[in-house]
């Protein structure tokens, strides 16, 4: 791991298992499925439920300051504390929790490397205990907008052409063969991508163990689609939580300083009256 | 408790790449099905063998994976 931009942003299983139950500590297990934790989880770890905890309810956006700080605090967590996150799907919606946390300011939160499927893989121990921490004070800051695109940002990029669009959604879903991945229903009106996005699956950034590839070969990865980091970059994918797994690899893997996750994504776009759409594959990219 | 016979394998299901991943914690077995891209939850499922964990979590994705229609772009 040491390759990366950022190695600190990472910590392995064998990590977790020795500091799991260090005071500084909080380790959070955040998924897709959210029945998941319920199974087993790391022990010590609590669970956060990404439609109710990580989300606002009401409107579609992510949490208020004020609900984050109180999601913090009743997580035991204060501003000074090690949060360690990961999930099913090879850390997705860890991902998710972990964009928040940055736009919202905290400073030392990292991702498992491998998540759940990991552990699991290496069967290490698992509880179904659920701890209480005692209760935390937490502020605070931002939120930093400047990890996040907004339509306005996203339609101005396709008119400027001076940004890196990454579609992080499956080949099928770029293209408008399928409206969402297979199984799941249709959330959206039009399929294809956004104008000028270079396709390139989440999942690519993966071994099969899910940990991360290494920093050669995600800097060929992303540098083969002309995604190099000279330029401003916004991820999308269907919801917005693929994007932040591909997020952190662009931001905290590769260094790329200027990165934005557009959790709008093709819900938003797919949806959008009169926004411009382009089916198929994507012409070859412009080498970096 | 731990994570004891893991297993993961691949398989064809209505056509589209799934991935299945069983395991057994305590007495249970637990599997769980993805469609491998992007690798979302199609099923998740319980038995007191691999073989029944299993059985329902393809009976279940089968179910949705039907229902996914593919257009002519």
């Amino acid at each position: 791991m040491s390759d990366y931009a950022h190695p600190e942003a990472l910590v392995s299983t064998e990590w977790v298992a020795q500091h799991a139950s260090d005071p500084n500590v909080r380790i959070a297990e955040v998924d897709v499925d959210t029945s998941e934790y319920s199974k087993g989880h790391v022990p010590g770890a609590i669970g956060w439920n990404w439609t109710t905890q990580l989300c606002d309810t009401v409107r579609r956006d992510i949490l208020s300051k004020s609900h984050f700080e109180k999601l913090m605090a009743e997580a035991g967590i204060s501003n000074s504390t090690t949060v360690i996150l990961y999930g099913d799907n090879n850390n997705w919606f860890a991902a998710w929790a972990l964009w928040q946390m940055k736009m919202y300011g905290h400073n030392d939160v990292r991702l498992m490397n491998g998540g759940r499927k990991k552990w699991l893989a290496e069967g290490r121990d698992v509880s179904t205990g659920v701890p209480t921490p005692a209760h935390a004070s937490y502020t605070a800051s931002g939120p930093d907008n400047g990890l996040r695109a907004f339509l306005d940002q996203v339609q101005a990029a396709v008119q400027g052409g001076h940004t890196s669009l990454v579609d992080v959604r499956s080949p099928a879903e770029f293209t408008g063969e399928i409206l969402a991945p297979p199984g799941l229903p249709e959330t959206c009106q039009r399929g294809g991508h956004i104008p000028g996005a270079r396709s390139i699956p989440w999942g690519k950034a993966c071994n099969d163990d899910g940990t991360f590839k290494s920093y050669a070969d995600l800097k060929a990865l992303y540098g083969g689609e002309g995604v190099d980091g000279t330029h401003p970059t916004i991820a999308y994918c269907r919801i917005g939580e693929r994007s932040s797994h591909t997020w952190f690899v662009l931001r905290y893997l590769l260094g790329f300083d200027h990165v934005r996750n557009y959790d709008g994504s093709w819900t938003e776009w797919g949806n959008l009256v009169g926004a411009p759409v382009e089916r198929g594959a994507a012409p070859h990219a412009a080498k970096a | 408790m731990k994570v004891e016979e893991h297993q993961e394998r691949k398989l064809e299901i209505e056509g589209w790449p799934v991935h299945l991943t069983s395991y057994r914690i305590g007495d249970t077995f637990h599997c769980t099905a993805d469609n491998v891209s992007p690798g979302a939850n199609l099923a998740r499922t319980r038995g007191a063998t691999r073989e029944e964990a299993e059985s329902k979590a393809i009976q279940f994705a089968s179910e949705r994976l039907s229902q996914t229609r593919r257009h002519t772009v």
